[in-house]
């Protein structure tokens, strides 16, 4: 099994990005299980058609200490395991905490035993690596291999690059490396171009660039991932593409992040100069 | 009456806890930490956690206890405690010289979410551990769970850290010992010498948290689980875990890691479960019972039969923790006693569960609860409705015993006003002799202070 965490800079679609990658996924016959380790809980919503899932933290709170499996993991588009970690309202509790606690208990639970045959796990992880909790998915044992949400925006890429500091301390010590950087589109100059650069600065690589296309919106709107909602459309095979190439994988590494300066610089270079 | 605001009157509660029957997950992991030779524990927080466990150990025990800590301050709360464990690790290694170090996390740390593990390998690729020496470690929040959970964290991370198997199957047998004084470890060591079984007990604070005085203070005392002796666990024939809740994930872990088969077996107290760990025993090593321990099983027969009028009938209440619970009101069950009232904050609805099949027949009116709500608050609300002849559980209860006016036995973790539970067993028939003994003394003492002129008895 390849357990897989999911992070970039709040909004930069990775929730969208993760589930159309699975839907791509389980079309070329994997098993997959979703975590969403977001207090919004909205990382399977697209799976499930609509925000249908309890999360463990609320079923922990209302329920005791006593829950099932089947509590806390619903089925979605094409048999993907989802389980929604849940969490407090902005302001209040401890996030990060609810993230430790609800992998945990999915794990004394057995979520990941050999009868459910798992190929494939996803962490899609809340914003940036802000606290413990949220390094949680890629603690030893856990999520092996990460990709980074970007964009060609400027915060993004810092993000990407903020991120890159925490995999190198966790993947120096464990087993954690950085699969690439997924570019989700925002259309500014040069994206492309840009985000491969700052991925061979990081030592890493841009495996996919997602075009930006007004279809994802649509199928938002719809509660469906774009492979469902209208598989023939070229969208749907852009995340094809994507979950093909994470798939085929085989470049892992413990990432290089770069100084403020030299993010700035790339961003000149390529935003300004053409 | 320093309990007069506590009313007759049950209401359930939602969340409110009035003096709990547990306290915090580090004591258990440095109470187990303690029960390996040359080990310091070591508190992953701030200072406050590490007095107080050190000192509820202290006041327990009559023995200095040794303990470390991150001293996170501010700075360690906002950027995590990895400067501050490394530190520790460094100093601890070059002026304390333990061969072990074993970290635990405290609430502080386990919610900044600080990884240990990660911290430790990274101590490790510094070169912060010396060859030969060790550094394992356990995650213990105090929010989840009690010290008991502590304590088998603790168990299961020093099983996890040193089991290894290698091909040779060793002919002797695991004794995971759950939370028991030293004078109980020493006990089932002896008992395991004379039925003739070659062991490792793991963890084994006899002549560590008892040590003599001698003039001269030992910062490692002499006893403890050595290194090698836990590396050999996973080559044991069998492992016999001593109660569910504070062994069994070490003995899953050590069957994981190892292969090496477990049985779980409440803690020997009383008849009826020292019968099974002895017959347990018998049966993972391979031995019969010895003439020696069926004599000491009839002694204590002996001195139940010679007393039985009495405690006969007498209702008692008792907490504590699971593990000590459950064997202890099925000897008082056994014995033709009542245990009516049983709380303990130790979570888990097995317990309340195995507790109500044991009680089923006998005492069929006990009210048993366990968990966060399950406090000494409740007990004295239940023992205002319709009162006892006898409390038992740890010090705790001395303001309930006072206030009513109910003999006393101190039992359990903590005992922070009478000594001798760290010098004489529980466990085992003997073990079971001296718990008669203690229940029967208050009883006792209470019928001679209590009774009329014309009734007080020389001969009893």
């Amino acid at each position: 099994m390849r357990k897989i965490a999911i992070y970039g800079k709040g909004g930069i679609g990775k929730s969208t990005t993760t589930q159309n990658t699975v839907a791509g996924l389980v079309e070329a016959g994997k098993n997959v299980m979703v975590v969403g380790c977001d207090p919004k809980a909205d990382s399977t919503r697209l799976l499930l058609g609509g925000l249908a899932q309890k999360t463990v933290l609320d079923t922990l709170r209302e329920e005791g200490e006593d829950i099932d499996l089947d509590d806390i993991v619903k089925e979605g588009y094409g048999g993907v395991r989802c389980v929604e970690s849940g969490g407090p309202e902005p302001g209040v509790g401890c996030a990060g905490r609810g993230i430790i606690t609800s992998i945990n208990l999915l794990e004394q639970l057995g979520g990941w035993d050999d009868k459910y045959s798992i190929d494939y796990t996803f962490y899609d992880v809340l914003g940036d690596v802000v606290c413990g909790g949220f390094a949680m998915p890629i603690r030893e044992g856990k999520a092996q291999e990460i990709y980074i949400v970007v964009s060609g925006e400027m915060m993004a890429m810092y993000a990407a690059n903020n991120i890159c500091k925490g995999i190198k301390k966790f993947a120096e010590a464990g087993g954690v490396r950085l699969g690439g950087l997924i570019c989700n589109s925002r259309k500014v100059d040069n994206e492309s171009a840009m985000i491969e650069e700052l991925a061979k600065r990081l030592g890493t690589q841009m495996i996919h660039f997602v075009p930006r296309d007004n279809m994802v919106q649509r199928a938002e709107i719809n509660r469906q991932t774009v492979i469902e909602f209208d598989p023939e459309h070229g969208q749907a095979d852009e995340y094809r593409q994507l979950a093909n190439a994470i798939d085929k994988n085989e470049m892992f590494v413990i990432p290089q992040p770069l100084e403020m300066e030299e993010l700035e610089k790339l961003l000149i270079d390529f935003g300004i100069a053409n | 009456m320093l309990l007069r605001h506590t009313t007759n009157k049950v209401k359930e509660r939602e969340a409110l806890t009035v003096n709990p029957a547990k306290t915090c997950q580090p004591i258990g992991a440095m109470y187990a930490a303690l029960g390996i030779h040359g080990c310091l524990p070591h508190s992953h927080g701030s200072q406050g956690c590490c007095s107080y466990h050190r000192s509820t150990l202290t006041r327990h025990y009559k023995e200095p206890v040794m303990a470390a800590t991150s001293s996170f301050t501010e700075g360690a709360s906002v950027f995590g405690g990895q400067a501050n464990l490394l530190n520790a690790i460094n100093t601890i290694f070059s002026v304390y010289e333990p061969e072990i170090i074993a970290v635990h996390s405290t609430c502080l740390s386990e919610t900044i979410g600080d990884d240990l593990g990660q911290i430790i390998a990274k101590a490790r690729e510094d070169g912060k551990i010396p060859e030969g020496k060790h550094v394992i470690h356990a995650s213990t929040p105090s929010y989840v769970g009690s010290h008991v959970t502590g304590y088998a964290n603790m168990l299961e991370g020093i099983v996890k850290h040193f089991a290894m198997s290698t091909d040779e199957i060793k002919r002797q047998v695991n004794l995971l010992a759950g939370w028991v004084e030293p004078a109980d470890m020493r006990e089932l060591k002896r008992m395991m010498s004379v039925m003739g079984i070659k062991n490792v007990l793991l963890p084994d604070t006899s002549e560590v948290l008892d040590a003599p005085m001698t003039g001269k203070h030992e910062f490692y005392p002499k006893g403890g689980t050595t290194v090698p002796e836990i590396v050999s666990m996973g080559d044991s024939m069998f492992t016999l875990g001593l109660g569910e809740w504070a062994t069994k994930s070490a003995a899953i872990k050590l069957e994981n890691q190892c292969k090496v088969k477990f049985a779980l077996t409440d803690l020997p107290i009383g008849i009826s479960a020292t019968d099974r760990f002895v017959m347990a025993l018998a049966k993972a090593a391979g031995v019969s019972i010895p003439e020696a321990i069926s004599s000491e099983r009839g002694k204590l027969m002996d001195m139940i039969t010679d007393m039985h009028q009495y405690f006969y009938g007498k209702r008692v209440a008792l907490w504590g923790d699971p593990d000590q619970l459950l064997p202890l009101i099925e000897f008082l069950a056994d014995i033709d006693m009542k245990p009516v009232y049983v709380v303990s904050g130790t979570p888990g609805k097995a317990f309340s569960k195995k507790a109500h099949e044991i009680l089923a027949e006998k005492v069929p009116e006990a009210k048993i609860k366990n968990g966060a709500t399950a406090d000494m608050f409740l007990m004295h609300q239940w023992i205002k409705e319709e009162p006892v002849d006898l409390l038992i559980g740890n010090t705790y209860g001395k303001y309930i015993a006072r206030d009513e006016n109910i003999p006393f036995v101190r039992m359990g973790f903590p005992i922070l006003d009478r000594v001798g539970h760290s010098y004489f067993p529980t466990l085992g028939y003997m073990g079971g002799i001296r718990i008669l003994e203690k229940i029967l003394g208050v009883l006792m003492d209470k019928m001679d202070a209590d009774s009329p002129e014309e009734s007080f008895e020389l001969v009893m």
